[in-house]
């Protein structure tokens, strides 16, 4: 019987047959913490009397909190920066960007261990590494020895075939697989994507799917690496760090979904799980007080291109609020060379810093009382935008973009 | 080892942003402070009306969400003795562990808020006193009942001077 790619993965990380339900002691290639988790891990890196065994593959990233809006967030900052500066791990500044969009620019390489004191760290497993999220704690760990702890998971495949029709995008994809899938319905679980629709799909859309596996329960959502992946990291300028990397045709998959991409409409999640999953179509009308176009699922160029194109000589409707946040500094250089950000900002959207703030609720965009929001991010959770009184839904930048325009909940291929 | 004290009941799907929410996010380097909100959004009384000793007791999914550590950190250090839930999100389950905070699988529907509990972890089993209903809870995976039994991650690591877990 063949290896799943996270067993291959775990095979060669750990020097032996790693199969499912195993636990298997595995070196790390990259650890990662962000603001909000990293003081605690390296309060545990010094309790344990260690320092980063790789300091190079060892990155701090300030992004949850940038720039900082409290002093006792800038003194967290400030122990961050110490710390890789004693250190020699390296450090992300407030100017850089979120974790994970980060994670694929500059580190990661398909095979990679990934783990990072956060739980969208699945979303590296785009470029074919075993990336999961962990506490800090684990993390410290993982930093002082080189090695962390895994059950190897069992996978359930996802086989996509068809196309995309006009209006529908991988987000739509990933809502309405969480929708039958539930949120814990994959706990432990790998996702594994394939099929020709997969194969056919570039980075930025296969980001989006691995991103919203922890969504589903998942510990990590994997693609293969392939000519898509080898062409993103020649598009960063780390052609070196292509290897392709594959599944065996006769791998075990604990379960198989198969779906096909032309049955698919705009999908969103309402208030309050992400599992909460329907046609935008059946949700039509609701009216809007902010739209959020960002975070690590889909403030690449990629989505602020597809909301600039609806956005381009039309108005955000003037009860409705639509914020933009590039998802690093990278995506913003581009996005404004390209002329996005102007048609953005001469629609009425407000850009932010590239980071984290206005997803998790920290700092921006904060919710009134009763307010609600349509967002591209990954989560709706009471409190998640910093009100346990507001309501998130979750959709497409294509949907945000159409929503933001008539201030209610709207189909983008009424607008397209 | 025994646990005794009384059940909080939340339902399913409670977040590491109900537990810990990203608006208090200054408060993580200060957890002592943090833990006076534990649970606040799932209910804003529960921190103020809770005693040490006493049982957080879920649905289904507990603890979904972020990684953030913070959230069965500020759980135990409000003194609450161990969180019974039908299942667990990955992630904080993990977590749980690693900071020395029992967790506990099994049928919370016939546990409501002021129930009396009687935990012996050593036996697997949940005794509700008021209601005189005797629970079984599943064992934890051989690895993590090493890490629990060592006093959590870290002093499991400084114990064995490696992760020694397989
Ligand atoms: S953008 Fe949102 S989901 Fe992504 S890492 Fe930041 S806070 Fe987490």
């Amino acid at each position: 019987m063949g290896e799943t790619l996270a067993e291959k993965i775990l095979s060669a990380a750990s020097g032996k047959s790693a199969r499912a339900g195993e636990i298997v002691i595995v070196d790390v290639d990259v650890t990662a913490v962000q603001d909000g988790t990293g003081p605690l891990t390296i309060e545990q890196v010094k309790e344990l009397g260690g320092r980063p065994v790789n300091p190079d593959k060892t990155v701090l990233f300030i992004d949850h909190a940038a720039p900082s809006p409290r002093s006792e967030l800038s003194n967290a900052h400030r122990t961050m920066r110490e710390f890789a500066h004693e250190t020699g791990a390296r450090l992300s500044d407030v100017n850089q960007g979120i974790i994970h969009q980060r994670l694929i620019e500059e580190y990661v390489r398909p095979g990679d261990v990934v783990v990072g004191a956060d739980s969208h760290t699945c979303m590296s497993g785009a470029l074919g590494a075993f990336a999961t999220g962990m506490g800090s704690t684990d993390i410290a760990i993982a930093m002082v020895s080189g090695k962390t702890w895994l059950r190897v998971p069992e996978t359930y495949r996802i086989v996509v075939g068809g196309e995309f029709p006009s209006g529908v995008y991988p987000k739509d994809l990933i809502l309405y697989l969480i929708g039958k899938i539930g949120a814990a319905g994959a706990t432990y679980k790998a996702l594994e994507f394939g099929g020709p629709a997969v194969a056919e799909m570039d980075v930025a859309g296969r980001l989006t799917l691995a991103n919203m596996a922890v969504e589903a329960g998942g510990k990590v959502g994997l693609f293969p690496s392939d000519e898509k992946t080898r062409q993103f990291l020649a598009s960063v300028g780390r052609s070196d760090d292509w290897s392709e990397l594959r599944a065996e045709t006769d791998a075990n998959y604990e379960r198989i979904y198969e779906i096909d991409l032309g049955a698919l409409e705009p999908m969103l999640a309402a208030p309050h799980t992400v599992d909460n999953s329907f046609k935008v179509a059946d949700a039509k009308g609701v009216k809007l007080d902010q739209v959020f176009i960002g975070s690590c699922t889909n403030g690449r160029i990629e989505d602020l291109r597809v909301a600039a194109r609806i956005l381009r000589g039309r108005q955000v409707n003037k009860d409705t609020r639509l914020i933009v946040t590039p998802a690093s500094r990278l995506v913003y250089i581009q996005a404004s060379k390209e002329g996005v950000l102007t048609d953005l900002a001469e629609a009425g959207a407000l850009i932010t810093a590239p980071g984290c703030g206005v997803c998790v609720g920290v700092h921006g965009g904060i919710l009134g009382d009763g307010e609600v929001c349509l967002a591209t991010s990954n989560r709706n959770f009471k409190g998640r935008m910093g009100n346990p009184k507001a309501e998130v839904y979750l959709a497409s930048p294509a949907t945000a973009a159409a929503s933001a325009i008539k201030g209610e909940i709207s189909d983008p291929r009424d607008v397209l | 080892m025994s646990l005794k004290g009384k059940a909080w009941k939340f339902g399913d799907d409670i977040s590491t942003d109900h537990i810990a929410p990203g608006r208090l996010f200054h408060l993580r380097t200060n957890l002592p402070e943090l833990a006076k909100h534990v649970l606040e959004d799932a209910d804003p009384e529960f921190a103020a009306s809770m005693s040490p000793g006493d049982f957080v007791v879920g649905g289904r999914n507990f603890g979904l969400g972020s990684s953030r550590e913070h959230a069965p950190r500020i759980i135990r250090l409000a003194g609450i003795s161990a969180i019974l839930a039908k299942s667990f999100a990955r992630i904080f389950f993990r977590n749980a562990i690693n900071v020395g905070l029992p967790i506990l699988v099994c049928d919370t529907d016939k546990i409501d808020t002021g129930d009396e509990l009687e935990v012996d972890l050593s036996a697997g089993e949940v005794m509700n006193k008021t209601k005189n209903i005797k629970l079984q809870f599943a064992p934890l995976p051989p690895a993590m009942v090493k890490i629990l039994a060592d006093g959590g991650l870290v002093e499991h690591f400084k114990k064995h001077g490696r992760l020694a877990v397989e």
